[in-house]
């Protein structure tokens, strides 16, 4: 393979001393582009660009139905319209401006005969582009904004509050219970019976529910309060078809509020795929196997949601004695840390 | 004795004495092969030094995309010449996927750092900014080779880092904490992390000893009646990109030391409650998030950093190449002042989702999208160039074209990145990783090819065989767009980046013929280069010789002799007595008025406006 590589470059190279010659006798310098050159890529411009356009809206309709899946939470459906509006904006500009651009190109090809047109500024012309775009820009902010203020406007007091955690490389859900209220954590509590670092001495722990396995399960039409963390590097919470993420960043809570529409059950109907699921994915970086981070997500109606949560085991329950025990006292002590 | 640049008269000493520092060289010529070629100080050859080095980068960082290429279309096939390319990171031909995230991030950083910013910046502001603004080399000769070497022990150490036993870094080239800092996380982060930070830290200082002295270049040794307003646009967008450099890759340095510290003192400025590898660590109170903001503080000017200089490039080549001048040259000077001054303010658009404050976000979400505007002005102005232009298409044109087209179909995507409504579903999915290759990867490259076909003559010269050129332009803009365009979809699919393999979830399944698509296109490109180094390599010692003004430009790198000579013009440093761009004005003899032709000289095509 070595000589058959040598041997082409040789080749090409003997080639290139030829035609090099001959252009020498001919007197044209070959290097710079003759009319020839102009045609045959000006030509070539305009057939990419036709091909191009179309390869890409053909592209478009052909993958419509795995683009964006089917929005599953309030905010998603109206970020999607949002998003829609976005593409056809910048559809517009980028047809209208990548046309141009090829066209002008096409059209204006060389002639020694011809002058290019002397037209080095036009004011009124260079106000106009600066002043569209500015109104469609401003038009883009705003009604991005509205949407971004309304989602990250949570109710904190109406949210279900549950928390999500990520570690190297697996999640943990914990759902607060009656009184919609996580108990305290503190990393240094972490232990293979508390994953999560629990301190029991809280009340607000007593009536937690921990889930671990790979499902999470969601009410449908409940307002969600999640709480990410992390326990070890920043992990990232991505639940595509919620159009919901969020950083877990070790040391401190992140939030998003959000709510499911669709459940499970439903959303095999409508991508008509039996083994339909929804699913958390890990969105950064965070180790060898950050691409096998992922949890089952199920959404269900709230009755049968209560029905499932009432079959998991509160944590405390779950915990062995000894460490409640020794946890108190640790706990006590991370108190007065905390106060100090 | 010489006619000078009289119009600074506070530098007139250090003038002086530069000029007798060239009479003696002018007289006495004999250099060791040492001091020409390697630890040379004249600028013409340290931006062939930056350029060659950068060619190598490339080269080897694009063939580490397409191992990772591999593994991403064909998860389920071996490959047995990885074993024998790689070692133990490619066992029964099967690549490992900490070496695929050590591949990503290296690949990543010597794209954007060492081919972009030095090879792009360190190539083009050398060769250019003196031949361009009429001075005998640049301010310090000295800071200037140091600036090479600096780069170069910069690309080395890096390259080194491939070798050691625990694997190069492997966090992305963000090398966010704590990832970064605690080789409990991922083997990367250890050795592997500390030549990189070691590297990055060399290459910074090659940035700001280069930087300061472009700055210093065009601020005091521009020719006579070359005033700010005469300066072509290449010279203006290497002013800007310097002066941003300065301004944000000190910043780099400092998110870099606290790392150290954070990674070998016990610090804690990004660590806090951390349980890693079965024990709490000690570290408390840090934010990670300090990083990120430190990090995107220079982050995103790097953006600028290495887009500007593409972008001064092509409108230098597009004006000289469609016979006309550039439209709107205020406006282009002015979008680019507004570009680089917002770019410091946008960085938080990289961090919508790390749980910064509402508020905040919108702040950012509000510069961001302003960023828009200066740049839809240049893509207008560019495409008003065109038109009723008298274009040719050398290899150049046609690569400044591309950029072009790439600018506007990147940008685009930016703004809805900018949206932080929008971003929340997008953020570090392929739509993020199309996007800014198109934008910022493929753009910058196109504006890099453009240049060395460009002014290739001026560096050799000779000439670049152009149907050679020709068939890597459009080999390369057919599987660049091939490669990134699709990556759109999987994008909007919800494939996260950085994934080693997206069978994780069935939901994806249905896009591997995509990511087949993509690679085979990422394949064909990466061969296609093979024609570029070929033609570059093989013309710098058998292409033809090239004329003393092969693209009849105006500005004065072309008025040097073909022949370099130290000192740039063998007799007094031309005069400048016009702006760059009269280009087909009208009544003239011929379509083209070099900058040294003063208006008496041409009373048959002046204007009223031209004194």
């Amino acid at each position: 393979m070595m000589i058959t590589l040598l041997l082409g470059t040789l080749v090409v190279i003997r080639l290139m001393s030829v035609s090099q010659m001959a252009s020498v006798l001919s007197g044209e310098d070959e290097d710079v582009a003759q009319k020839r050159d102009n045609s045959m890529n000006s030509i070539g411009l305009m057939l990419f660009m036709v091909v191009g356009l179309a390869l890409m809206i053909y592209m478009t309709i052909k993958y419509q139905p795995f683009l964006l899946p089917v929005a599953a939470s309030v905010h998603g459906a109206e970020t999607d319209f949002l998003l829609n509006i976005n593409f056809a904006v910048i559809g517009v500009v980028f047809f209208i401006t990548q046309i141009m651009l090829f066209w002008f190109v096409y059209k204006y090809q060389h002639d020694k005969n011809r002058r290019a047109l002397f037209y080095p500024d036009n004011h009124k012309l260079e106000l106009i582009w600066t002043v569209v775009p500015t109104i469609v820009l401003s038009a883009l902010i705003v009604t991005g904004l509205r949407e971004w203020n309304k989602m990250t406007q949570g109710h904190p007091d109406d949210g279900m509050v549950v928390q999500v955690y990520g570690y190297q490389f697996n999640w943990i859900t914990r759902y607060s219970g009656p009184d919609n209220k996580l108990g305290r954590s503190y990393y240094k509590l972490i232990s293979d019976t508390n994953p999560l670092g629990i301190d029991y001495s809280d009340p607000a722990s007593k009536d937690d529910i921990m889930t671990k396995g790979n499902e999470m399960h969601l009410p449908k039409g409940v307002p969600i309060q999640f709480i990410f963390n992390s326990r070890d590097v920043i992990h990232s919470a991505y639940f595509p078809h919620f159009r919901t993420q969020m950083n877990c960043v070790p040391g401190m809570d992140t939030r998003f509020y959000m709510e499911a529409t669709i459940t499970t059950n439903e959303m095999k109907g409508i991508t008509k795929n039996e083994k339909f699921d929804y699913v958390l994915l890990c969105n950064k970086i965070c180790g060898v196997a950050h691409y096998n981070m992922k949890m089952t997500v199920v959404v269900d109606e709230p009755a049968e949601f209560s029905n499932w949560l009432k079959g998991e085991k509160k944590v405390i329950d779950a915990a062995p004695t000894a460490e409640l025990e020794q946890n108190n006292t640790t706990a006590s002590t991370v108190n007065t840390e905390v106060a100090l | 004795m010489e006619v000078r640049d009289n119009t600074h008269s506070g530098h007139a000493v250090a003038h002086d004495v530069h000029d007798h520092g060239h009479d003696d060289h002018h007289h006495d010529h004999h250099q060791t092969f040492i001091t020409k070629y390697i630890f040379s100080t004249d600028h013409k050859m340290i931006s062939k030094q930056f350029l060659v080095t950068a060619i190598i980068m490339a080269f080897l960082a694009m063939g580490m995309s397409m191992i990772f290429r591999l593994q991403l279309a064909w998860p389920d096939e071996t490959f047995p010449f990885l074993e024998s390319m790689i070692g133990k990171w490619g066992k029964d031909g099967k690549l490992d996927s900490g070496f695929y995230l050590a591949l990503v991030t290296i690949h990543g950083t010597i794209m954007v750092f060492m081919v972009l910013t030095g090879g792009l910046s360190g190539t083009f502001s050398n060769l250019l900014i003196p031949l361009q603004v009429g001075a005998r080399d640049m301010a310090s000769g000295l800071l200037n080779m140091l600036s090479f070497w600096f780069f170069a022990a910069s690309s080395l150490v890096m390259f080194g880092s491939l070798f050691i036993e625990a694997g190069p870094a492997s966090g992305g080239w963000t090398v966010y904490p704590p990832l970064s800092a605690l080789p409990q996380a991922i083997p990367g982060s250890g050795l592997g992390m500390t030549l990189w930070l070691v590297s990055m830290v060399l290459f910074i200082v090659s940035a700001l000893l280069g930087g300061i002295n472009y700055v210093a270049t065009v601020i005091n040794l521009r020719t006579k009646g070359m005033s700010m307003t005469r300066l072509p646009l290449t010279v203006w967008a290497f002013l800007i990109t310097a002066i941003l450099g300065i301004l944000s890759f000190p910043v780099l340095v400092a998110a870099a030391l606290l790392l150290v510290f954070d990674r070998s003192m016990g610090t804690s400025f990004y660590l806090s409650d951390i349980f890693i590898g079965g024990v709490p660590l000690d570290h408390t109170g840090g934010s990670p998030i300090l990083y990120q903001h430190l990090f995107w503080f220079l982050g995103h000017p790097e953006v600028y950093i290495v887009l500007l200089p593409a972008l001064g490039l092509a409108s230098e080549v597009i004006s000289t190449m469609a016979r006309k001048p550039i439209f709107g040259y205020k406006a282009m000077i002015g979008s680019m002042l507004v570009i680089a001054f917002l770019s410091f303010i946008v960085w938080g658009h990289h961090m919508f989702v790390t749980g910064m404050n509402p508020f905040l976000g919108s702040v950012f979400v509000f510069t961001t999208l302003l960023v828009a505007i200066p740049s839809a002005v240049k893509v207008f102005n560019y495409i008003a160039t065109l038109w009723k232009a008298n274009i040719v298409l050398s290899p150049a044109m046609l690569f400044a074209i591309g950029l072009v087209s790439f600018f506007i179909t990147g940008g685009l995507t930016g703004i809805i990145l900018g949206d932080s409504a929008l971003d929340i579903n997008l953020h570090d999915t392929y739509f993020v990783v199309a996007h800014f290759h198109i934008v910022m990867g493929s753009s910058a490259i196109f504006g890099m090819f453009a240049g060395v076909y460009h002014w290739f003559p001026r560096m050799y010269g000779r000439m670049m065989n152009k149907s050679l050129g020709y068939l890597h332009f459009w080999i390369t803009i057919i599987c660049v767009y091939g490669v990134f365009f699709p990556m759109h979809f999987i994008g909007l699919a919800g494939v996260p980046r950085r994934y080693y393999a997206n069978t994780a979830y069935e939901g994806f399944d249905q896009l591997i013929n995509i990511n087949e698509l993509i690679s085979v296109f990422a394949i064909i490109a990466g061969v296609a280069q093979v024609i570029f180094a070929f033609n570059f390599f093989y013309s710098i010692y058998r292409g033809r010789k090239a004329p003393q003004n092969p693209w009849n430009s105006n500005t004065l790198e072309w008025t040097a002799p073909v022949e370099h000579v130290h000192g740039n013009w063998p007799g007094p440093i031309p005069e400048v007595h016009r702006w760059p761009y009269d280009y087909s004005k009208p009544n003239a003899k011929e379509d083209f008025i070099p900058q040294t032709v003063p208006y008496s000289q041409t009373p048959e095509s002046n204007r009223p406006g031209d004194f």
